[in-house]
Parts: C-alpha cells; sequence; structure tokens
C-alpha cells in the first residue's frame, strides 16, 4: 500500500465514485465533483471515510476546500499518505 | 455562475426535490399559549417539535425574572460584554453555572451557537487538530473552521473509528481537542463518554462536551451526560445553551482549567457582539434554578419520552438508537417523511421534517420531542395518530 501511485489512487478513485453519485457520466480525472457528479457535502464526507480507512490515513475537512475535480483529491490523498 | 445565480439555482434544487415540502421550513408560529400549543394559522396544534425539554417557557418564575429585569435595565445592554455589556446579571449567571458545575470558570456568551464558535476557535489554532463526531451540530463544524486548526472527523458514535483516527495523530494527539455532544440532536442517541474519557487520556488529548440537548434532561441535579456518567472531573470543556431547558438564548462553557478566562480577550464571538439582554440573563437564571431542583420535571419528561418511544416502536416504525426526549422517525425517502409530517399536521401535531443532507446517513427524518409539560393524554393522542398514519408511509 506504501507505494502506490498518484495513477493508482485516481484510478480508485474514478471507481469509487460511481457508486456514490446518481449521474451517469463518465468519470475522469477532471471530474468536477460538485458540477459534473452532483456529489453533496455528505456523500463527499462519506467517501472520505472509506478512503481514509482504505489507505490509514486522515483527511482533514479543511484540506477539501482546495478540491474540485477527482484529480485534486487524488492528489491531496497521495500528498498525505507520502507524509503519514 | 454569479453570486445570486447561484442562489437561485440551489433554490430550484430544492424545490425540485421536494416541490410542496417547503412550507415544512419556517411554518409561521401566529400564537403560542403554553409549553405544548400553539396556534398555526387557524389550528390549534400540539407541539411536538420544540427543545422546550422541561417546559419551562411559561414558568411564573422566569416571567416575572424577566419583567423585573426590563423594568430595572431596560431592554438590552447595547454594547459587547468587553466594553459597556457586561452586567451584574451576566457575572452572576456565570458565577452560578461555575458552581453548579463544581468549575472553576465560566463564560456566558450571546447565543449557544456563539458558545461553540467562541469556545473552539478560542481554543484550537493553526497547527492544532479537532476530531469531531461526525453527527456534530453545524455550530462545532463552523467552529472548527473559524479556528484553522485540522478538522477530522471520526464515525458517529464510534470509539474504535476514534482510536484509529487518534493513533493516526502520533505525537499531534496531544494538541488535539476531541468534540462531542451529550446528547445527538437528530437521532437523539447518547455520546459513550465513559469509553471516549478513557481514550483522551491515553492520548492526552483534551475534551469538549456539549451539552446543548442533554442539559435538564440527563443527570440527577440536570448538568447533563457529565452528571449521568459521573465524569465532571475527566471532561475538560462543557459547552451549553440557554435556548433549550432553560427557555432562554445564550450559551456558556465551564471547566476548570484556569486558561478558559482567556478566551474573553482572544474570541471574536464572545468580543464582537453585544451582549445577552438583561431579559434573558434573569429569566436565564430563574429557570437554572428551577432545573437544578426538576428533579420531579425530568422524571415526567423520561416517562413521556418512554411512553412515545415505545409506542411508536410497537407500531413498527424505525426510530433512532435509544429512548429520550428526541425521537426521531426515519423513514427512507422525503417523499415518505413529507406525507407523515403532513398527516400529523392535518391532524394538528407539528413535528420538526428534516430532509438529506441535514439528517444522518442520507435518511429523511421527522423528529419529535417531548417535554415534561406534555400530558399523557397528549401523547396517547400522538401514539394513536402516528398508528392511524403508518399505512400511508408503508406503501
Amino acid at each position: 500500500m506504501s507505494k502506490i501511485t498518484q495513477t493508482q489512487i485516481t484510478e480508485l478513485l474514478c471507481q469509487r465514485l460511481a457508486c456514490f453519485t446518481d449521474v451517469e457520466a463518465e468519470i475522469s480525472p477532471e471530474t468536477n465533483l460538485i458540477t459534473h457528479l452532483a456529489i453533496d457535502s455528505v456523500k463527499l464526507l462519506n467517501l472520505i471515510m472509506e478512503i481514509e480507512d482504505q489507505f490509514d490515513i486522515s483527511v482533514p475537512l479543511n484540506a477539501l476546500v482546495d478540491v474540485l475535480t477527482v484529480q485534486d483529491l487524488a492528489n491531496l490523498i497521495y500528498k498525505i499518505k507520502l507524509s503519514s | 455562475m454569479n453570486l445570486l445565480e447561484k442562489l437561485d439555482a440551489a433554490a430550484a434544487a430544492r424545490k425540485a426535490q421536494l416541490p410542496e415540502g417547503l412550507a415544512a421550513f419556517g411554518i409561521p408560529i401566529d400564537e403560542s399559549y403554553s409549553a405544548t400549543e400553539a396556534r398555526i394559522g387557524e389550528r390549534r396544534v400540539l407541539m411536538l417539535g420544540t427543545n422546550n425539554y422541561l417546559g419551562l417557557s411559561f414558568s411564573a418564575e422566569c416571567r416575572e425574572a424577566a419583567h423585573k429585569a426590563i423594568d430595572q435595565e431596560g431592554t438590552g445592554t447595547t454594547g459587547s460584554r468587553m466594553a459597556n455589556g457586561n452586567y451584574y446579571g451576566h457575572r452572576a449567571l456565570e458565577r452560578e453555572l461555575a458552581e453548579f458545575y463544581h468549575c472553576r470558570e465560566c463564560i456566558v456568551f450571546t447565543t449557544g451557537y456563539q458558545a461553540n464558535l467562541g469556545t473552539i476557535s478560542g481554543l484550537a489554532g493553526a497547527g492544532d487538530v479537532v476530531l469531531i463526531d461526525g453527527d456534530a451540530h453545524a455550530s462545532i463544524y463552523d467552529g472548527c473552521i473559524l479556528s484553522g486548526a485540522d478538522v477530522i472527523r471520526f464515525r458517529h458514535n464510534d470509539v474504535i473509528d476514534l482510536e484509529k483516527r487518534l493513533r493516526r495523530l502520533g505525537d499531534r494527539s496531544r494538541d488535539t481537542l476531541i468534540i462531542i455532544e451529550g446528547i445527538y440532536s437528530m437521532l437523539g442517541d447518547q455520546a459513550p463518554l465513559a469509553e471516549i474519557v478513557k481514550l483522551k487520556n491515553v492520548y492526552q488529548s483534551t475534551l469538549l462536551l456539549d451539552e446543548a440537548h442533554s442539559l435538564g434532561v440527563l443527570g440527577e441535579t440536570g448538568q447533563g451526560l457529565v452528571e449521568k456518567s459521573r465524569m465532571i472531573n475527566e471532561v475538560d470543556f462543557i459547552t451549553g445553551t440557554f435556548s433549550k431547558s432553560l427557555c432562554g438564548i445564550g450559551g456558556f462553557c465551564v471547566s476548570n482549567h484556569p486558561q478558559l478566562n482567556q478566551l474573553r480577550y482572544v474570541s471574536h464571538p464572545y468580543i464582537f457582539t453585544a451582549s445577552p439582554s438583561p431579559a434573558t440573563i434573569a429569566s436565564t437564571r430563574a429557570a437554572l434554578q428551577l432545573l437544578r431542583d426538576g428533579s420531579s420535571l425530568r422524571e415526567q419528561l423520561w416517562k413521556n419520552a418512554y411512553q412515545l418511544y415505545s409506542c411508536l416502536k410497537e407500531t413498527g416504525y424505525c426510530l433512532g438508537p435509544e429512548p429520550g426526549p428526541i425521537v426521531a422517525v426515519l423513514l427512507d425517502s422525503p417523499k415518505r417523511a413529507l406525507t407523515l409530517w403532513n398527516g400529523l399536521m392535518a391532524h394538528d401535531i407539528y413535528v420538526n421534517l428534516v430532509l438529506p443532507p441535514a439528517a444522518p446517513e442520507g435518511k429523511s427524518l421527522v423528529r419529535c420531542s417531548i417535554n415534561a409539560a406534555h400530558t399523557t393524554e397528549q401523547i396517547s393522542r400522538v401514539c394513536e395518530t402516528f398508528s392511524k398514519l403508518y399505512p400511508t408511509v408503508t406503501q
């Protein structure tokens, strides 16, 4: 798990996000979580909890303010994982 | 999309989700008759959606104290506690609350919302960590944002999840403020305080307990969960509100840490607002005395709560995890929740409607709250109505 790459995190996020949205759309790194997938704040927080368990990290809520796209979220998770 | 268009889009989305549901929010109360009845339009309605847990809103002692304070001190202080708004009553209430909790320090805030905002943002700052329960009230979330600390959620009432997050923090756990609530406002369940205290001691963190919904409700003298769990010396900071069991408006924080007093000089929600009005402080002081002496009110409140909870459970409704003054009926769609809410209103019973994302786990809630002034007959009428409406929400 410690050697996971940014690309792998992005792919994993794309898979998991499909379960959290009712919108039928292809999910790519550039997909906007709110405008494209209509992920509300509660769904996003639940997704974050899943991801936290998977990578054994904690993602501060305040770090999410700059997250708009799948890629932004993957970058954040990668950064936290690297420093943990 | 400009600023106003964003609001238009949010309004349209809300309307699309539930076209007829908007009337449930901000319903106009035209006249309040007592702690249990009000007029809404032409209807005399049984109020089962207030936070008036001890039913003190019309108590003679509180009204008399408020009238006297207006006559003697005027309608408002027109200033901050840091300037011209630091009256005798504010200081007296702080002394009385500190004594009630056997604590060294107390600060009174203008609202309960500001008590959390001011305490959290005064205690935690950039570089610190705040660990909050996933079902925490919005005032806790907002206080965390204002603090600038790293904010991490743990799963609601899940001690194992909390420990996992404390462990991940390593040495930072010592600069961590854990925040929980005595009774959670949506589902009405209580925090596992004793287990959380054990963790906070192991990881050398600091614990803040919000007793907003448990003050007056739990414990022999009504201190809240801290008294029920016999943990008064283990909790670092306790916040609470005057707007529920005490039937006023305002909030407080008590602590044995002398540093609490320093918050008066750093906490913007304390400094940059007018202090509570003399009437509010006077009625709150009178209510606090009634609350302390109110073991018979608590007994009646719990009797009512058990009556409603057991009856709805027997009918087949899916309820929050444990009996208490907040009885949450969980529905699997906003439409069903609205059907039930409309049905209750048609029978002149007012409850709170809570829709996603405000309700936990994507559920919709019809949230009932009981008080000590409800009669057995009133609760029986509510039970019968719920029973009658059950088929409409299971079809």
